[in-house]
């Protein structure tokens, strides 16, 4: 783990700049619950195919900012946001995009793993399925490769048809990131995907992240800073929600710009 | 708390421990206590009680009529109370059932057990059941055939022949009972509808030629019908005239035609396996038969069959309607005043006494949507309504509105159940909110949903006072479904357990000769709605296993 994490910071040393076009931007951001603001004129813009970690004590905001990228945060009543979030070429507020869209193109793995009382194949297949595809082949194919990206194919192969809900925390955890993948989305959102998992299974975890960020945008949400300087390219540092510091991982871990994020990787506070 | 102070010794709290589990105590001894008493003296009913005969003393007018003796079943011993001079002991006295109301006039005897000089229980009496007049008791004498011939009960052949001449009349009874009212009941139906179409065809006259087919065809159901009821009485002209001669317990002899005989057996000489076989028969019989007798005698299969299809449909009305306003309300309401305002109400409906359903039922049902029914689609049977009152489908819909609150309430908790993780997975995978909620939500809450049908159903399939008024009567003519087109009948009235629980109760001509199948039926009703709901948490089972195997 420890040589990964070594490799990423001598790849990403020698350029401080983002080299890849912003694919997630966030413009002015504002956000509130209610009355209560939980992120302040965020600016932030997400590279393409590449990992970026979300850090920060608990409550500044990580989450929010997660979930507003496919709207997660429109369920709840009394949300507002003013400034703009966009995705690709448009903003997601954009009249234009239909919410269900956007959430076909940003798939989401959640803190806690929650597959459906459906079995294995299902649970994979289920956008498909909600989109109203049934060819078989294409299915099948879904699942087999949906799975092998989520290096969970060799473990299930032979019980597709068996309940999801027998399969370890960490297998589960696993299957949630089959089923986000399973749609091809361009973005891939995972909220501590990891903190319920034992160390075998997050290791597996963080392999796959650097494999699937050949193909998806990966933003991830986590409170392990060794996590974070492994497995990603870019981190952004957060508190009392804003947006304190967004650098390169390697600066960030051995050069921070602001003392605040240097306190909190050194873990002084939070 | 603060108002009683705990107990100064053991822990604090432990007399509160103690005190809920005497109050579950309390409630688990009451409940099979009723459970005990009901089977007793449901199932003491079909046990065949051994036959006395009791000699009075000499010059004691205890006996009927002055009788010095008499033969019956011993019901029960109690302290007279009545007729005493206060102070003095009260007397001991018996009451025995005697049977042979027609010879009688009555089936029950209290006597003082002092006017007894002795009693026993002489081999070869008989119990015979009888269509009419209930069970006669007594001594067989002999059989008396219709050509003249006296076969004397100490022949051999005696016991065999005068079991086939009662098999044969039974069966002769079945064929009668098939050709009057399955062949000539559908006959009849038909007959009735080509009717009404005639009287259609001569309020707006048309095609004459039209009007000849009918005729014809009514004609010709006409000329079946004669001959369905010539078999008729062909089969009735075949009913044997032998008679059975019992000599009874006062000394006269009685004659019981064959043809009225249902069954007799003799218990005193019965061991203790050939009553149990006897119980094991009388109890089947008693859950296939028909009714006899104003419903004193007989089965109760009408009944069992109506409380079954009546708990059937409501079910089917209940489960969507309560299931699409758990949803609405859960899902899609807004979680405001409003919403509160409906739950309170829909909680406080669950506490509305059945009768006020029961009145809804009448106004509404039967005479609005019954009345509108009645008037376009079956204005040639008025004035005899059809829908129009009470029936099969406006009892299980007022039942139905009846148990919805328990639906909603558990069907709403079953989707709160449902974690919110699954929820936002379901919709971060691009689902609708509608296919989140079938696709995810509704799988999951099911099982929740299922009790909550299992509480509706064994809230209504108890239900009289409602049905009262809205269908069901103490004699169904014909069952709600059967094979005559479409079927299923829902505009017929029908029978139920719980009413004929009441009936045989409270309404019945002879109540003391009621009494026990009012607790057989009982027993019985308890056993129906104990089947309805293990049949609906064997399903919930099956779903919660399918659940866990995701089977969905
Ligand atoms: N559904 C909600 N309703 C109201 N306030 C919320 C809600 N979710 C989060 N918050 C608040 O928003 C702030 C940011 O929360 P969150 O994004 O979950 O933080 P993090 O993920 O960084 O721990 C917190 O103060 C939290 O209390
Ligand atoms: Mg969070």
């Amino acid at each position: 783990m420890q040589q990964t994490a070594t490799k990423t910071l001598e790849v990403l040393a020698p350029s401080e700049a983002p080299e890849n076009p912003a694919y997630i931007r966030f413009l002015r951001y504002h956000f509130w619950y209610g009355a209560a603001q939980a992120l302040h004129g965020i600016d932030l813009d997400i590279p393409e195919k590449r990992v970026t970690a979300l850090i920060g004590p608990s409550g500044c905001g990580k989450s929010t900012l997660l979930r507003n990228i496919n709207r997660m945060n429109d369920l709840i009543d009394g949300v507002r946001h003013t400034g703009d979030l966009i995705l690709g070429a448009h903003s997601v507020y954009d009249p234009s995009v239909e919410v269900i869209g956007l959430r076909k193109r940003v798939g989401m793995v959640f803190q806690k793993s929650n597959p459906f009382p459906k079995s294995i194949y299902e649970n994979v297949i289920f956008a498909l399925r909600m989109a109203g595809r049934t060819d078989r082949r294409l299915l099948d194919e879904t699942v087999e490769k949906s799975l092998r990206d989520a290096a969970l194919w060799d473990e299930v192969k032979d019980r597709l048809h068996e309940s999801a809900l027998g399969l370890s925390g960490g297998q589960q955890q696993r299957l949630c990131i089959a089923r986000a993948v399973a749609n091809r989305p361009e973005v891939l959102l995972m909220d501590e995907p990891c903190s319920a998992l034992d160390p075998i299974a997050t290791g597996k975890v963080e392999e796959l992240m650097h494999e699937l960020k050949k193909n998806y945008t990966i933003v991830i949400v986590t409170h392990n800073m060794q996590q974070a300087a492994r497995v990603s390219d870019f981190t952004a540092f957060f508190y009392l929600g804003r947006l304190v510091e967004f650098n390169p991982t390697a600066t960030i871990f051995l050069n921070p710009s602001q003392k605040r994020t240097e306190d909190y990787i050194s873990g002084r506070f939070g | 708390m603060s108002e009683h102070p705990p107990p100064s010794t053991g822990s604090p709290g432990e007399a509160w421990v103690w005190f809920a589990g005497l109050g579950l105590v309390t409630g688990l001894a009451m409940v099979l206590g009723l459970l005990a008493v009901i089977t007793w003296n449901g199932l003491g009913v079909f046990w065949p009680k051994d036959i006395l005969k009791v000699d009075f003393k000499e010059g004691s007018a205890a006996g009927i009529g002055g009788a010095p003796a008499l033969l019956g079943e011993l019901i029960k011993t109690q302290e007279r109370k009545m007729g005493q001079a206060p102070g003095q002991p009260l007397p001991m006295e018996w009451q025995v059932f005697t049977g042979n109301k027609d010879r009688y006039g009555q089936m029950f005897k209290y006597f003082d057990a002092a006017e007894i000089a002795s009693h026993s229980k002489p081999a070869g009496v008989a119990r015979v059941e009888r269509l009419e007049y209930g069970p006669a008791l007594g001594f067989p004498r002999s059989l008396n055939q219709d050509d003249g011939g006296v076969l004397p009960a100490t022949d051999a052949t005696f016991e065999k022949k005068l079991r086939e001449a009662i098999s044969g009349q039974r069966a002769l009874r079945r064929d009668l009972r098939r050709v009057e009212k399955n062949e000539i009941g559908a006959v009849n139906a038909r007959i009735e509808s080509l009717r009404l179409k005639a009287k259609r065809l001569e309020r707006n006259p048309g095609d004459p030629a039209k009007r000849a087919e009918i005729q014809r065809k009514i004609d010709a159901a006409q000329t079946e019908y004669e001959a369905l009821s010539a078999r008729a009485r062909e089969i009735r002209g075949r009913k044997s005239g032998a008679r059975l001669v019992l000599a009874l317990g006062t000394g006269e002899e009685s004659e019981v035609p064959v043809g009225q005989i249902v069954d007799t057996w003799r218990p005193n000489d019965m061991n203790a396996a050939q009553k149990t076989g006897h119980f094991l028969a009388a109890i089947g019989s008693y859950i296939v038969d028909e009714p006899r007798e104003a419903n004193t005698e007989g089965g109760v299969f009408p009944a069992i069959f109506g409380t079954f299809v009546m708990t059937l449909l409501m079910s089917l009305a209940v489960m969507p309607f309560g299931v699409v306003a758990a949803i609405y309300l859960r899902e899609y309401a807004h979680q405001g005043s409003f919403v509160r305002g409906v739950r309170i109400a829909v909680n406080n409906l669950a506490g509305v006494p059945s009768i006020v359903y029961g009145v809804f039922g009448l106004g509404f049902f039967v005479y609005v949507i019954g009345g509108s029914l009645d008037r376009l689609f079956f204005a040639d049977r008025l004035p005899s309504p059809t829908f129009g009152t009470g029936g099969l489908l406006w009892a299980a819909l007022t039942l139905a509105l009846m148990t919805v609150p328990v639906v909603i309430v558990s069907t709403e908790e079953a989707l709160a159940a449902v974690s919110r993780g699954v929820r936002e997975g379901a919709l971060a995978c691009g689902a609708s909110k509608w296919q989140t909620i079938r696709s995810v939500v509704l799988p999951a809450a099911a099982p929740g949903m299922l009790t909550g049908l299992i509480l509706a159903m064994a809230r209504g399939a108890g239900e009289v006072a409602p049905l009262m008024i809205v269908g069901v009567v103490k004699l169904a003519p014909e069952l709600p479904i059967d094979g005559l087109f479409p079927f299923i009948h829902l505009e017929r009235k029908f029978m139920h357990l719980g009413f004929h629980i009441y009936d045989l109760g409270f309404q019945s001509p002879d109540s003391e000769a009621a009494k026990p199948m009012v607790f057989a039926t009982t027993l019985l009703l308890i056993a129906l709605v104990v089947a309805l709901n293990a049949g609906a948490i064997l399903l919930r089972n099956r779903l919660r296993k399918k659940l866990a195997t995701g089977a969905f």
